[in-house]
C-alpha cells in the first residue's frame, strides 16, 4: 500500500488536521498583534475589533473544515481496511464519522466568542475531532487506544480552558486526575485481552476467545476494559468527573463532552463488546445471561440509572443537573449493548446520536443564558420565556425529549431501545432493567419540569442583557437546528433507523 | 381530520378548529353505512416500516362515541374558556393539542401511535394547569403529570411485552393473536393498571380531584370530559381485548376496586368544603361506574360503560363548567359555607338552573344521559356480580347525597333567609367587597359564550338520557366484536 492511498482513505483526518494547523496559526499570529497593541492605549479599539474579526475568520475556516471532511467522507469507498482493522472504512464507520463531524460542527459554532486565545481553542476542538474520527473508525485495540487518549488529552484541556475562572482549572484536574486513572485500567485490561487471545484485531479477538472458557484472568481484562469506558460514558461509579466537568469548563466543551465525545465511546465500547467479547461464555451463575460481560454492563447500568436519576432530583445547576441526567442516559444506553444483537445496537446507536443532538442543542441554551445573565443557575433561567420565546421553545424541545415524550426524538428513542431490551433476555430476563429505567425516567420526568416551570412560570428578575442579541445569531441558528432535529428524528424516526440498520448489515 | 391543530392564534381559531372536528363527528356518527363492528380505516401510512410501525387511523362504535364526546366537550369548553386573558395563544395552543391526542388515542388502530398519542397528552396539561390554574396549581399539576406518566410507564411495559411476542403493532393483527397464558396473567394487570390510572381507578384516584380543583375551568372540563375517558377507552380496546385471558383472571379484583372506588369516592365528596372537591371526587365515583362495566364482561355491561363514559364526558364538563366558571371565577371562592351565604339562586339563576339539571343527570334521575348509563351497567353487573349491584346501590344514595348537598348550599340556601348578620359579616371579610353595604348579587352576568357551551351539554345530556339507544346502537356491535366476551 502506498502512502497516496493512504492518503486518500485517511482524507477525513487528515482534512482535519490540516484545518486545526491552520487556525492554530491564525490564532498564534493574532493573539501576538493583540499583546502589541495592547501596549498602546489608543490603539486599544482598532485592535479588539480586529480580533473579532478574526475569531470570526477563525470559525469560518474550522466550520469550512469540517464540512470539507464531511464531503470527503462522502467521497470514501464504501469498504476498505487498512493494517488489519487500524482504519476501516465501513458503511458504519462513515455514518459515525459523519455523526461526529456534525457534533463538532455545532460545536464549533457554539463555542463563545470571548474565549481568549480562540484560535487555540478551536484547533483543540478540532484535535479532539480528529481523536473520535479515529475512535469511530478502528477496530483494532491499539488504534483505539490512541483515539482515546487524543481525544481524552484534547477535552482535559478544553476543560481547563477558561483561564479566568477557578472551577474551569478545578474540573479540568479532576476530569485529568479520573480520565489517566481510568486510561491506565483500560490499557491494562486491553494488555490482558492481547495477552489471552494473542492479537490486537477485533475480529481476530473473538475467534481466539471463542474456544476459552471464562478464566479469572480474561475477567479481569474484560471488567478493567469495561471500567475505562465506564468512564468514558460516565456510567455510575464512574461518573464523578462528570459533574465538575460539565458545570466548571466551558459550555461548548461540555457540550461536546457531553455529545461527541459520548456518541464514539458508545460506537466503540458496542464494537469492542459485541464483535471482540461477543463470544466469550457467561458464568454458571448468570447463564441466564448470554454473554459474560452483560452483567457487569447490567450493573452498571443499573446503578447509573439509579445513581444519575436520584442525584439530578436535588439539583439547582442547570449544568449539573444536566451531568446527572447524562449518568442516567448513559444507563439507559447500555441497556441497548447489553441486549446486543443487531436490533440492540442499532437502538443504542440511534438513542446516543439524538441524546448527543439533544444536549448540544441544551447546552447551546444554557451558554446563551449564561451569557446574558453572567450565570447558569436554574434561577438565571427565570422568566426565560418572556425574555427570548424562541429559545424557551426549543429548551421545552430538549427537555422534553431527555424525559421521552412524544413526539421528540428522546420517546422513540426510548421506546426503540427498551423494546430491544425485553426482547433480547431469554425469558424476559432483562425485563427488571427496563422496569427500572422506566421507574427511572419517571424521576427524570420530575426534574426536566422544574426545569421548564422555572422557564415557563416564574417571573425573572429584569437584568439588563449583558450581550447584544446579534452577537448570538448564529448560536441562536445552531439551537434552533438542533431542535429541529430532535422533532424531526421524532416524527420521522424511520429516517434514522433505517439508516443505522442498513449499516449495520 | 385529527391533526387539525394550527397554532391557536385566536379563540376564533380555536373555536373553528373544535367546531369542525363536531361537524365532521357528527357527520360520520350519522353516516348510516359503516361498519360499526370493525374498524374502518381513515388514513393509512407507513411510519416506521423497519419497526412495523403504522400510521393507521380508524374509527369503529365504540370510537365514534368518544370523539363525539370529545368534540362536544372540546367545543365547550373553548367556550367557556372566552375569557381567558393572559398568554392567549399558547392557552388555546395547549388546549387544542390535548384535544387532537385524544382525537388520536381513540381512533388509532396502531398501537404505538396510541400509545403516542397518549404520552401527548401529558405535557399540554402540566402547562394548561401550571400557568393558568388557581389552588395550589403546581403542585396539582405535578401531582398529575407524574401519576399520568406513571400510568404511562405501565403501559409502556404492556405494549412492549405485547409488541414482542406478537411482532405486530397492528391493533386488529393483535387482537386475534394468541399470547402464552403465563404473558397474559402478568401483561393484563400491568397494562390495565397502567391505563386505569388515568380513569381514576381506586387507590390510584389522587391525582383527579388535586388536579380537577388545580385546574383552569376549560382544563378541569378537558380532564374530566376526556381525559379520564382515555384511560377507561385503552383498559377496554387495548389490555381487555388483547389478553382477555389475563382478564379473565383479573376481572374480580378490578370489579371490587370498581365498588371500593364508587363508594369511597361518594363517601368523601360528603365531606368536602370545597365545591371543585366535591365534583373532582364525584368524577372518580362516575368513573368507577365505567371501571365495573367493564369488569362485568358482557355485553350490556361493557356498551354501558361506553354510554357512561359518554354520559359522564358531558355531564362532568357541565358541573366544572358552573363551579369553575360561571362561580368561581365571579366570586372568587368555592367554598360551599361561603357560596352559601351568597344566596347565588337570584344572583345567577342561568348559573342554577344549568347547576340544577346537571346535578339531576350526575344524581341519575331518570331522563338525563346518567341514569340510561348506569342503569345499563347495572343489568349487565347483576348477571355477573349480583352482590356488586346492592352495593353500588348504597353508592348511589351516596352520591345523590352529596349532590344534593352541594346543590343546596352552593345555591339554595340563604339568600332573604338566612340571618343578614352572616351575609354582612362575610361581605366585610370578603376581599371582593368594597364595601360592606355591596352585596356579591352585583355578579357580572353569565356571557353569552358561557349559555351557547352550556346550552350544548344540556342538551346533549337530555337527548341522550331520552333517547339512548341512538349511541347504543353504535357502541354494541362494536362491542360484541370483541373477543373477551367469549366466556
Amino acid at each position: 500500500m502506498s502512502y497516496l492511498d493512504l492518503l486518500k482513505l485517511a482524507a477525513p483526518e487528515a482534512i482535519v488536521t490540516l484545518t486545526a494547523l491552520v487556525v492554530l496559526v491564525i490564532g498564534l499570529t493574532t493573539n501576538r498583534g493583540t499583546v502589541v497593541a495592547g501596549v498602546s492605549v489608543a490603539m486599544l479599539k482598532p485592535a479588539a475589533a480586529g480580533t473579532a474579526a478574526v475569531t470570526r475568520f477563525c470559525t469560518l475556516v474550522g466550520a469550512l473544515g469540517l464540512i470539507i471532511a464531511i464531503e470527503a467522507i462522502v467521497l470514501l469507498p464504501s469498504r476498505a481496511n487498512l493494517f488489519h482493522g487500524m482504519l476501516v472504512i465501513s458503511p458504519l464507520n462513515s455514518l459515525f464519522q459523519i455523526v461526529c463531524l456534525v457534533l463538532a460542527f455545532f460545536t464549533v459554532l457554539l463555542a463563545s466568542r470571548e474565549t481568549p486565545n480562540y484560535g487555540e481553542y478551536l484547533a483543540i476542538v478540532l484535535l479532539a475531532t480528529i481523536g473520535l474520527l479515529l475512535l469511530v473508525s478502528s477496530e483494532e485495540l491499539l488504534m483505539i487506544f490512541i483515539g482515546l487518549e487524543l481525544t481524552g488529552l484534547s477535552l482535559y484541556l478544553m476543560t481547563a480552558f477558561d483561564k479566568t475562572d477557578i472551577r474551569s482549572a478545578e474540573a479540568g484536574l479532576k476530569y485529568f486526575l479520573f480520565g489517566s486513572t481510568a486510561s491506565a485500567f483500560t490499557l491494562f485490561g486491553l494488555s490482558f485481552i492481547y495477552g489471552m487471545a494473542g492479537t490486537t484485531s477485533l475480529a481476530a479477538i473473538a475467534e481466539g476467545l471463542a474456544a476459552q472458557s471464562l478464566s479469572p484472568l480474561l475477567f479481569a481484562g474484560i471488567v478493567m476494559t469495561l471500567v475505562g469506558f465506564a468512564f468514558k460514558i460516565a456510567a455510575a461509579p464512574f461518573h464523578l468527573w462528570a459533574p465538575d466537568a460539565y458545570q466548571g469548563g466551558p459550555v461548548s466543551s461540555a457540550a461536546f463532552i457531553a455529545s461527541g465525545s459520548k456518541v464514539a465511546s458508545f460506537v466503540v465500547l458496542g464494537k469492542i463488546v459485541l464483535v471482540g467479547f461477543g463470544p466469550v461464555h457467561g458464568s454458571a451463575e448468570w447463564h441466564a445471561m448470554v454473554a459474560g460481560w452483560s452483567p457487569v454492563l447490567a450493573v452498571l447500568a443499573a446503578f447509573s440509572i439509579l445513581i444519575g436519576n436520584l442525584v439530578a432530583l436535588v439539583q439547582t445547576n442547570l449544568r449539573r443537573l444536566l451531568a446527572y441526567s447524562a449518568v442516567a442516559h448513559a444507563g439507559y444506553t447500555l441497556l441497548g449493548i447489553i441486549a446486543g444483537g443487531r436490533a440492540g445496537f442499532s437502538a443504542t446507536l440511534f438513542y446516543t446520536t439524538i441524546y448527543a443532538f439533544t444536549l448540544i442543542g441544551a447546552f447551546g441554551v444554557v451558554a446563551l443564558v449564561r451569557r446574558e445573565t453572567g450565570g447558569d443557575d436554574l434561577r438565571n433561567f427565570a422568566g426565560l420565556r418572556a425574555r427570548s420565546p424562541l429559545l424557551a421553545g426549543c429548551m421545552a424541545i430538549f427537555m422534553l425529549s431527555l424525559a421521552g415524550l412524544p413526539p421528540l426524538a428522546g420517546f422513540f428513542g426510548k421506546f426503540y431501545l427498551f423494546s430491544a431490551a425485553f426482547r433480547a433476555g431469554a425469558n424476559h430476563g432483562l425485563l427488571w432493567l427496563v422496569a427500572l429505567a422506566l421507574f427511572g425516567s419517571l424521576i427524570s420526568l420530575y426534574y426536566y419540569l422544574i426545569v421548564l416551570k422555572v422557564i415557563f412560570q416564574t417571573q425573572g428578575a429584569e437584568t439588563p442583557s449583558l450581550s447584544s442579541p446579534a452577537q448570538n445569531g448564529l448560536s441562536r441558528l445552531t439551537i434552533v437546528f438542533a431542535a429541529a432535529i430532535v422533532l424531526f428524528l421524532g416524527i420521522a424516526p424511520e429516517f434514522l433507523v433505517a439508516r443505522i440498520l442498513a449499516v449495520l448489515q | 381530520m385529527v391533526l387539525l391543530f394550527p397554532r391557536a392564534f385566536s379563540r376564533w381559531i380555536a373555536l373553528l378548529t373544535t367546531t369542525a372536528t363536531f361537524a365532521i363527528s357528527l357527520a360520520t356518527f350519522f353516516c348510516h353505512d359503516l361498519d360499526l363492528a370493525h374498524f374502518t380505516t381513515i388514513v393509512r401510512a407507513p411510519w416506521v416500516p423497519a419497526l412495523g410501525m403504522n400510521y393507521h387511523l380508524a374509527v369503529d362504535g365504540i370510537s365514534l362515541t368518544l370523539v363525539l364526546v370529545t368534540s362536544i366537550t372540546a367545543v365547550s369548553s373553548v367556550l367557556f374558556s372566552w375569557d381567558i386573558d393572559q398568554r392567549v395563544n399558547e392557552f388555546f395552543f395547549w388546549l387544542l393539542l390535548v384535544v387532537g391526542s385524544s382525537f388520536g388515542v381513540f381512533l388509532s388502530a396502531d398501537l404505538f401511535l396510541l400509545f403516542v398519542f397518549y404520552e401527548l397528552v401529558i405535557v399540554p396539561k402540566y402547562f394548561l394547569i401550571a400557568i393558568w390554574g388557581s389552588t395550589n396549581k403546581e403542585y396539582g399539576a405535578m401531582k398529575l403529570t407524574l401519576y399520568s406518566f406513571f400510568g404511562g410507564a405501565l403501559v409502556f411495559i404492556g405494549i412492549i411485552a405485547a409488541y414482542v411476542s406478537a411482532g405486530s403493532l397492528d391493533l386488529n393483527e393483535l387482537a386475534q393473536f394468541q399470547f402464552t397464558p403465563q404473558l397474559q396473567s402478568w401483561a393484563f394487570p400491568v397494562l390495565f393498571l397502567g391505563f386505569a390510572v388515568l380513569a381514576g381507578i381506586w387507590p390510584l384516584h389522587t391525582w383527579a380531584p388535586t388536579g380537577h380543583v388545580a385546574a383552569p375551568t376549560a382544563g378541569s372540563m378537558l380532564l374530566a370530559g376526556i381525559v379520564m375517558k382515555l384511560g377507561a377507552y385503552g383498559g377496554l380496546r387495548v389490555a381487555m381485548n388483547l389478553f382477555p385471558q389475563g382478564f379473565q383472571m383479573w376481572r374480580n379484583w378490578i370489579a371490587i376496586l370498581a365498588v371500593i372506588g364508587i363508594i369511597y369516592a361518594a363517601a368523601v365528596a360528603l365531606r368536602q368544603r370545597d365545591l371543585k372537591f366535591v365534583i373532582g371526587y364525584s368524577s372518580v365515583s362516575h368513573m368507577g361506574f365505567v371501571l365495573l362495566g367493564l369488569a362485568t364482561a358482557n355485553v350490556l355491561g361493557v356498551s354501558g360503560a361506553v354510554l357512561q363514559m359518554f354520559s359522564h364526558g358531558v355531564i362532568g364538563a357541565l358541573l366544572f363548567a358552573v363551579a369553575g366558571r360561571m362561580i368561581y371565577r365571579r366570586t372568587h371562592t368555592r367554598d360551599l359555607d361561603q357560596l352559601s351565604l351568597m344566596d347565588l339562586n337570584r344572583a345567577l339563576p342561568f348559573a342554577a338552573f344549568v347547576f340544577v339539571i346537571a346535578s339531576a343527570a350526575s344524581m341519575g334521575i331518570p331522563g338525563f344521559s346518567g341514569f340510561a348509563a348506569e342503569i345499563t351497567i347495572l343489568i349487565g353487573v347483576w348477571k355477573t356480580f349480583p352482590i356488586a349491584v346492592w352495593i353500588t346501590g348504597a353508592g348511589m344514595v351516596l352520591v345523590a347525597a352529596f349532590t344534593l348537598r352541594a346543590l343546596k348550599k352552593s345555591f339554595f340556601e340563604g339568600g332573604p333567609a338566612a340571618p343578614s348578620g352572616g351575609v354582612k359579616e362575610f361581605a366585610a371579610s370578603s376581599p371582593l367587597m368594597t364595601s360592606p353595604a355591596e352585596r356579591p348579587i352585583h355578579l357580572e352576568p353569565i356571557t353569552i359564550p358561557e349559555k351557547l357551551g352550556a346550552g350544548l351539554l344540556m342538551f346533549t345530556t337530555l337527548a341522550i338520557g331520552i333517547y339512548p339507544k341512538f349511541l347504543l346502537d353504535r357502541i354494541q356491535p362494536a362491542v360484541e366484536a370483541m373477543r373477551f366476551l367469549a366466556r
